[in-house]
């Protein structure tokens, strides 16, 4: 009963959302307030009714209603609660669910705080996100049905994979898709921007929170992922340029210059065609990622089914949406006036800069990842485009962007003193060049390229940490002055210095844990011991335990260093039976200063497994926690802008003359 | 992710090896470290999308071997390489070659970073030209921009 | 001039979309991996016969000077796919004259003389690859695979995985018809 209800619910957010892609728009365009207003009800109503469906889902799988034929795919009995209520999202139906749910979600927000948008952006806006949903609700219906039954029901499931039976990666896709998704509200204000053909100042402000939100989810759902992979893989990488790694990156680069490039139409509206076109382009890229992982187009190791009807599918709405609102932008575009005026040497120019090499980055990413498929449709050729490629062309573009953003935030809007920039950078330079040096006199040695990297992220740092003591003044005036001046600061000031300096810490994270990784992998019988950076540990045994749905080989490693017990830790082997697969679970003792990183497997060789030997993997990972923390600064500097008083409250009604009224220097 | 495959691999291979083993290592540390730096830029054939250093396929687990008794056996970096290729073919390069089929894929960046800089030149350009104002004496430059970094700071990003 | 440059990004993404499309065409398989063997020579080889079996061991030289193409196929008794693609590799053999060469790989010699004894064993000769290092050679990336090899010891046709069900049977025909494998008027 509860999965008809669930279905049922999903047709009546149809209808809704069928009608909000015609009479709010309709409505906007005839001036009829009536219609126009409708979007408010049906917005709520889509998040309300595609709720009761995902609600309807997750209570199967809670109950571990096996008559539904996705609880029978991807769950069992003995699943842990957490993961019976995760495994709602870790299929291909549930998760396009979840996909619809965060749409909706979008939607019925800004017709719910978009109390500061004129009616007719608005009805137009929540049209244009009506028509993603008719197109999402349309596929799930028509060709990925979650409540489809199967008769007769059988006695268990097939259990969902165990690799995805994991904390970090039952969180990481709605905070994924949160990111993804949430760049659709972008587009529509994007799309209704250019049929109403206007797009000024207060436009860049209404767009600016939802684009923050989108961005501070998506940021933390690949630092997640890519932690996840680092635990659970067992060799400690955490970024592999997967396929579908790329594909989330791609709209997390862009998202990243659309957020700039923001900023600058709305203070001095000007980029306002860059702008938008970055609007539509984030969520193209977001689609193109659904369409890659689902469709099978790439080879990757993603779990969907692989179904050409349902890539054919989307490639069907992608070709509407992106190719629709691109062909919109080619029309309309070109009728939008190009706004302020500014010097080679101002804020404009260094955002400009920012994001081209964001873009060119997006677009070394994507023509490196979509590479074979051109080549092999060209000429039938087959050919891998890994890491190597990956690494060559993105880090160097990289670098050049962190020096910018270095340098940005001390150049003034229209024109900036160079003199002055001088005089303030030049202790920064030298600073950063000394603690390169200092770097390369006590690690004496290392690649080349991670001593530039260090240069960099220094140089970011102290840069970012120096401009944030110029505006609060610090040493300059009292203490307490400086502590009055950073309280006065806005807090998207304090966001943006909180955001470069966790690109800079985690660049450090990145650097050592590359450049300076130490390995050791032994086989060991119990007894064996092994020296790493400094620890001693000894391999006391493996003993079979037994999980819930799993059986585990658990190993006991003994740290010590200089004699003293540091810490003991079980690394495992799990064997899921009903999924017939293995999982690494590694134990890692983590501080600041690096990982130490166990793992633990059966040795390839009979002759040694027969032994009673076990392949030990133990690598030390210096200062890779500060990816993680890094990633956690730019999250929490992104909600501090997100917090910002003035993208809340008083966002600026249509403005008649740009917000640069507001300067009283010019 | 990746390591779903596995469950792929486990099935057509009889040994689950669990990547780069003991047994498999060469003790002249230095043969050893190039060996490893081989595996990483070579794609396991049966498992998509992972070097053969950190795969758990059977066959990845020969080609490391292989790798290794071409290192001892004097062969340089390209040689190994080469070796395989020849009977794999481009598909198991992670680092594609530089060659006309490529050339595209390599000069791409390249090509992105050169439209960048003239777009921006461009715009730079042309938004000076309009330029209405002139330049103030240094010492009134000081001043205003004095008074704009203050009130700048409440105009971060 | 503006309004070209307003179209690029829609040109791109129309470019895009016909990859796609291409891309999706359901007889693609993105993880079949292209052979550099074909119109190659074999590659030079010599496999002892398995222990405890009749069957000669199997080297380059067998494959050469052959009056008709030959077919090499490589198995494993742990392969369970095998075993079905085994009856379907005996009755090309019986009814239709195939000349079928086989190579076992990384199989436990005991285990491989059983599973011969149980389903028959249609190999003229059978090399034993415990290395897997012959594998290699043949850029063999799991098993079964299955060769087609002319007279003049040139690989003209590579099938990755079983040659079960009637779409691999029937291009696995064809390959042998095309090749000239089978003696004339044998072929059904």
């Amino acid at each position: 009963m509860v999965p008809e209800i669930g279905h049922f619910a999903l047709a009546l957010a149809l209808a809704l959302a069928l009608v909000q892609s015609v009479l709010p728009i309709a409505g906007a365009s005839r001036g009829n307030t009536v219609w126009m207003k409708s979007a408010q009800a049906t917005a709520l109503g889509q998040v309300l009714f595609v709720s009761i469906a995902f609600a309807a889902l997750m209570q199967a799988f809670i109950v571990s209603d096996f008559t539904v034929r996705n609880v029978v795919e991807n769950s069992h009995s003995l699943k842990p609660m957490l993961y019976k209520v995760a495994g709602t999202w870790g299929s291909h139906e549930g998760s396009l669910l979840l996909w619809i749910l965060i749409l909706a979600v979008f939607g019925a927000g800004v017709a719910w705080f978009g109390s500061n948008i004129p009616a007719e952006t608005k009805a137009r806006t929540l049209s244009v996100q009506a028509w993603i949903s008719v197109g999402f609700l349309t596929f799930l219906l028509l060709t990925s049905n979650p409540f489809d039954r199967v008769f007769p029901p059988p006695l268990d499931g097939n259990d969902l994979n165990p690799l995805l039976q994991d904390m970090g990666l039952a969180m990481h896709p709605p905070l994924l898709y949160f990111g993804y998704v949430g760049f659709s509200i972008v587009f529509s204000f994007a799309v209704a921007a250019l049929l109403e053909g206007r797009v000024d100042p207060a436009w860049a402000r209404w767009v600016r929170p939802w684009t923050l939100a989108a961005w501070v989810s998506l940021t933390a759902g690949i630092a997640l992922g890519s932690w996840w992979a680092y635990y659970e893989l067992g060799w400690g990488g955490w970024w592999f340029w997967d396929p579908v790694e790329n594909v989330s990156f791609m709209p997390w680069l862009l998202g990243t210059a659309l957020l700039h490039s923001a900023i600058v139409t709305e203070k001095r509206d000007a980029f306002k065609s860059w702008t938008i076109l970055l609007a539509i382009l984030t969520f193209s890229l977001s689609l193109l990622g659904t369409f890659i992982v689902r469709s099978g187009l790439l080879t990757s190791v993603h779990a969907f089914a692989v179904d050409p009807e349902r890539g054919l599918y989307i490639l069907g709405l992608l070709a509407v949406s992106i190719g629709g609102s691109l062909a919109l932008y080619a029309w309309r575009a070109p009728e939008m006036e190009p706004g302020g005026l500014f010097r080679p040497i101002s804020r404009e120019a260094g955002l400009l800069v920012n994001n081209l090499i964001l873009a060119a980055a997006t677009g070394t990413v994507l023509f490196g990842t979509l590479y074979p498929l051109i080549l092999e449709a060209v000429t039938g050729d087959k050919i891998s485009v890994g890491p190597p490629f990956f690494n060559a062309a993105f880090i160097p573009m990289m670098l050049a962007l962190v020096v910018f953003m270095g340098l940005g935030p001390f150049l003034s809007w229209k024109r900036a003193d160079i003199a002055g920039l001088l005089d303030r950078i030049r202790f920064v330079a030298v600073l950063a060049v000394i603690a390169a040096s200092a770097a390369w006199y006590l690690l004496n040695g290392g690649p080349i390229m991670a001593y530039l990297a260090i240069l960099g992220a220094a140089w970011l740092l102290f840069a970012t940490l120096r401009e944030w003591a110029l505006r609060i003044r610090l040493f300059e005036v009292s203490l307490a002055e400086s502590a009055r001046r950073a309280r006065n600061l806005p807090r998207a000031s304090h966001g943006m210095t909180l955001a470069h300096a966790g690109v800079a810490v985690l660049m450090m994270g990145m650097i050592g844990s590359t450049g300076w990784k130490s390995e050791e992998i032994v086989f060991a019988a119990p007894g064996t011991e092994v020296t790493i950076a400094g620890f001693d540990i000894t391999f006391e045994g493996a003993a079979k335990v037994q999980g819930p749905n799993y059986i585990a080989d658990r190993g006991t490693l003994v740290v010590r260093r200089d004699g003293e017990l540091v810490t003991t830790l079980f690394p495992e082997r799990r064997y899921y039976p009903v999924a017939e697969s293995q999982t690494t679970e590694s134990a890692i003792r983590s501080t600041l200063a690096g990982d130490l990183y166990t793992s633990i497997a059966t040795p390839a060789s009979d002759q040694v497994n027969n032994a009673g030997a076990w392949t030990l993997r133990i690598l030390y990972e210096p200062l890779v926690n500060l990816i993680w923390i890094g990633s956690i600064l730019l999250v929490i500097g992104g909600c501090l802008s997100l917090s910002d008083r003035r993208l809340r409250v008083g966002a600026p009604r249509r403005a008649k003359q740009p917000a640069s009224d507001a300067v009283p220097a010019e | 992710m990746r390591q779903l495959i596995f469950a792929f691999c486990i099935g057509l291979f009889p040994f689950a090896a669990n990547a780069v083993e003991p047994d498999e290592m060469l003790t002249d540390p230095v043969l050893e470290q190039r060996a490893r730096g081989i595996s990483k830029d070579l794609r396991c054939v049966v498992c998509q999308n992972q070097d053969i250093d950190s795969s758990n396929a059977g066959v990845a687990r020969d080609l490391r071997l292989l790798v290794r008794e071409r290192l001892v056996a004097g062969d340089s970096d390209t040689e190994v390489i080469e070796y395989i290729r020849a009977r794999y073919g481009d598909y198991v390069l992670l680092k594609p070659p530089l060659e006309p089929a490529t050339y595209a894929l390599w000069f791409a960046p390249i090509a992105f970073v050169l439209v960048g800089v003239f777009v921006g030149g461009g715009v730079l350009m042309s938004r000076r030209k309009q330029e209405p104002f002139e330049d103030l004496g240094s010492e009134d430059e000081n001043t205003v921009s004095e008074i704009l970094r203050q009130n700048e700071a409440g105009d971060a990003p | 001039m503006k309004r070209l440059i307003a179209g690029l990004p829609f040109i791109a993404a129309v470019i895009f979309g016909g990859f796609f499309l291409w891309g999706l065409n359901p007889e693609r398989d993105p993880n079949e991996i292209p052979s550099v063997l074909i119109s190659q020579p074999a590659p030079a080889f010599d496999l002892d016969p398995v222990p405890g079996l009749e069957t000669p061991g199997l080297a380059r030289s067998d494959l050469v000077g052959n009056e008709r193409p030959v077919v090499v196929n490589v198995f494993a008794s742990w392969c369970v796919p095998c075993r079905a693609e085994h009856a379907v590799l005996t009755r090309f053999v019986e009814r239709e004259g195939m000349r079928l060469f086989g190579i076992n790989y990384k199989d436990k010699p005991e285990d491989a003389v059983k599973w011969l004894k149980d389903l028959g064993n249609p190999y003229e000769r059978i090399g034993s690859d415990l290395s897997g290092r012959t594998g290699i050679e043949w850029g063999l990336s799991g098993v079964p695979e299955t060769f087609i090899v002319d007279g003049d010891g040139t690989v003209l046709f590579r099938y990755v995985g079983p040659v079960v069900g009637p779409d691999a049977v029937e291009r696995f025909t064809q390959a042998l018809k095309q090749a000239g494998a089978l003696p004339n008027g044998a072929a059904s």
